[in-house]
């Protein structure tokens, strides 16, 4: 059974690669930048016609997108991503360093944000419509309506400008290299851009947690519970939590995609130099194996968020384990 | 349990809610009209000022009254806002409602459409559109419009769905109602309100993404300022200390997209008939 369920994944996957490759690469056609004007940059005024039609010939350029895309799809499908213009480096390393700088910092946040907006969810829950519970909401759905670049900001003016706690940019110290720094000054590099991440990625879990945890505890069982003598406290802990949990690691694991695009606008205001960070120069300086091969690889992130979230479901969840051909 | 007695009902603290937030919007269209030209002009006497009397939210280094430029760049957004939501919303309606009453195809072409829609990051999709269309103003609205609209084509279709099972679709059926009939008597004033609180939802959505695009340095030039260009221009001045330069414009963003959260919560709660007496 897990291995049927395993094969549609799979299958879905190819499916929806294809499609985003297929509509991507339409979109990156269309584009009224010019990839050799973009290729060339500054030195445009110092380049011949007959230069850049080489370039132009070199990549392809005169031939009729359709035959582009097809070469392009066929050589997507052997792993080759192409040479990203503004790196000079193969894409698929470009996208691999950058990815791994990136992922302690959404890892990071990530677990924060799920173990502190699971918490608050709870707590809101257990002690609904109190002051508690109406703080927790109001600072929720304040932070759903902040942008995260803007939190960023404003801890990067508290707590690096004005008390000089955390230092302002990248993710090691300045004149070293990724290797050289120690543990300590990666750590300390990530804090704050893992903080603003969480402080935002807290409000949607905690709202789903909380509106879950007022369910579980109108339930029979709880009630049943009551009447039998037990605190809420014991309620909250025996009984709604495990309940609430399961679809709370769901809905942390589906919103892979906030926490990238996050990600994006918190390493902009850090300068972390991580996929985010080079995502946004990638479409800025038009350097389109990147940007597509960063579309792809995201998009393979994202999936991979819902599959384990359905995956730990299905593992989890005894209704669906005994339930025969649940998995699907 | 006492009841106030200046305690409003819901309908009518909904309403006052509702014309509140018109207030608040015309105030912004209104109060952007009035300034002017005069959030583009320079005065080098009253340099990098911080917040008092005469400047509520201080000046910029060439003496531009941020306040004049906060007002500008949040009519922008609410404007672009407004074209995008206006556009997903669309889109969504008849998408939506397409996959519901078309046949089986139709509804799975539809459906994995909004797979594909919700695929990527959505951040990375605005990039990527945001690119094609060769970036700008114009780069910005076409992004955000383009790729706000798969959730709410789902709760659509969902929603008709639902209803074309319902007995009294059936029984219009059988009374000899065409389907065109149908859905402009029966479907259409389920859908409406749906429509409307979504459109209204997707607002605070189109702004803040609005913004961060233009934040990350994609359209907009700085002649025409968005609150999120006027954020990034900002981000230059951070290291010298001018905090109101990011924090009043950040701040009128924030409070402009909750205002929406408020407004499109609260009209779902009028329009809901579940809620409506509450």
């Amino acid at each position: 059974m897990i291995t049927q369920f395993l094969l549609v994944k799979t299958f879905r996957l190819i499916l929806l690669i294809a499609a985003v490759a297929t509509l991507s690469f339409v979109l990156v056609s269309s584009s009224p930048v010019d990839p050799v004007d973009a290729y060339v940059g500054a030195a445009m005024l110092r380049i011949s016609p007959d230069q850049r039609e080489v370039i132009a010939k070199r990549w392809g350029l005169d031939r009729p997108p359709v035959e582009r895309f097809g070469r392009w799809a066929g050589q997507m499908a052997t792993g080759n991503f192409g040479v990203s213009t503004i790196f000079n480096e193969p894409v698929l390393s470009v996208i691999g360093k950058r990815f791994i700088t990136s992922f302690w910092l959404m890892a990071l946040a990530w677990s924060l944000s799920g173990a502190l907006g699971f918490g608050l969810g709870l707590i809101a829950g257990a002690r609904e419509d109190t002051l508690l519970d109406r703080s927790i909401r109001l600072y929720a759905y304040t932070m759903a309506s902040t942008p995260t670049f803007w939190v960023g900001m404003i801890l990067l003016m508290i707590f690096s400008v004005s008390l000089g706690w955390t230092p302002v940019c990248c993710a090691w110290p300045p004149g070293l290299s990724a290797e050289q720094a120690t543990l300590w000054q990666r750590l300390h590099h990530l804090l704050l851009p893992a903080i603003t991440l969480s402080l935002i990625g807290i409000a949607q879990i905690t709202l789903h947690t909380r509106e879950k945890t007022i369910e579980a505890l109108r339930s029979d069982y709880s009630i049943f519970a009551r009447a039998q003598g037990e605190s809420t406290i014991g309620i909250v802990f025996r009984r709604a939590l495990r309940n609430v949990a399961l679809p709370a690691v769901t809905l942390q694991f589906a919103s892979l995609g906030e926490l990238f695009g996050g990600a994006v606008l918190a390493e902009q205001v850090f300068a972390y130099p991580g996929l985010g960070r080079t995502t946004v120069e990638a479409g800025i300086r038009g350097d389109i194996p990147l940007l597509l091969g960063i579309v792809l690889f995201s998009t393979i992130f994202v999936f991979t968020g819902n599959f384990m979230a359905d995956l730990i479901y299905h593992l989890v969840d005894p209704r669906l384990r005994k339930a025969t051909g649940a998995i699907s | 349990m006492t009841i106030n007695p200046l305690a409003l009902d819901r309908r009518t603290r909904t309403m006052m809610v509702i014309l509140g937030c018109l207030i608040l919007f015309s105030a912004i269209f209104l109060g952007a009209w009035l300034y002017g030209e005069q959030g583009q002009v320079t005065n080098l006497a009253l340099r990098k000022l911080p917040p008092g009397w005469d400047q509520p939210f201080g000046t910029d280094w060439l003496g531009r009254d941020m306040f004049a430029r906060t007002i500008k760049g949040l009519r922008i957004s609410l404007e672009i806002g407004l074209a995008a939501a206006t556009c997903s919303a669309v889109i969504a309606l008849l998408l939506g409602l397409a996959a519901a009453t078309m046949g089986r195809i139709v509804d799975v072409a539809v459906t994995w459409l909004c797979d594909v829609g919700m695929a990527t990051p959505h951040l990375v999709l605005l990039i990527l559109i945001s690119f094609a269309c060769g970036g700008g103003a114009k780069g910005v609205i076409i992004a955000v419009a383009a790729s706000h609209w798969p959730a709410l084509t789902r709760v659509i279709r969902a929603e008709v769905m639902q209803l074309r099972t319902s007995d009294y679709i059936k029984l219009s059926h059988r009374l000899g109602k065409s389907p065109a009939w149908i859905a402009r008597h029966h479907f259409l004033p389920h859908v409406v309100p749906q429509f409307l609180v979504g459109l209204l939802l997707l607002f605070p959505h189109a702004i803040l993404h609005a913004a961060g695009l233009t934040f990350l340095g994609f359209g907009m030039s700085p002649h025409t300022p968005e609150i999120g260009t006027l954020l990034a221009e900002s981000m230059r001045y951070l290291t010298t200390g001018m905090w109101w330069l990011a924090v009043a414009p950040g701040l009128a963003l924030v409070l402009s997209a909750m205002t929406f959260d408020v407004l499109g919560n609260n009209v779902r709660a009028l329009l809901d008939p579940k809620t409506l007496r509450e």
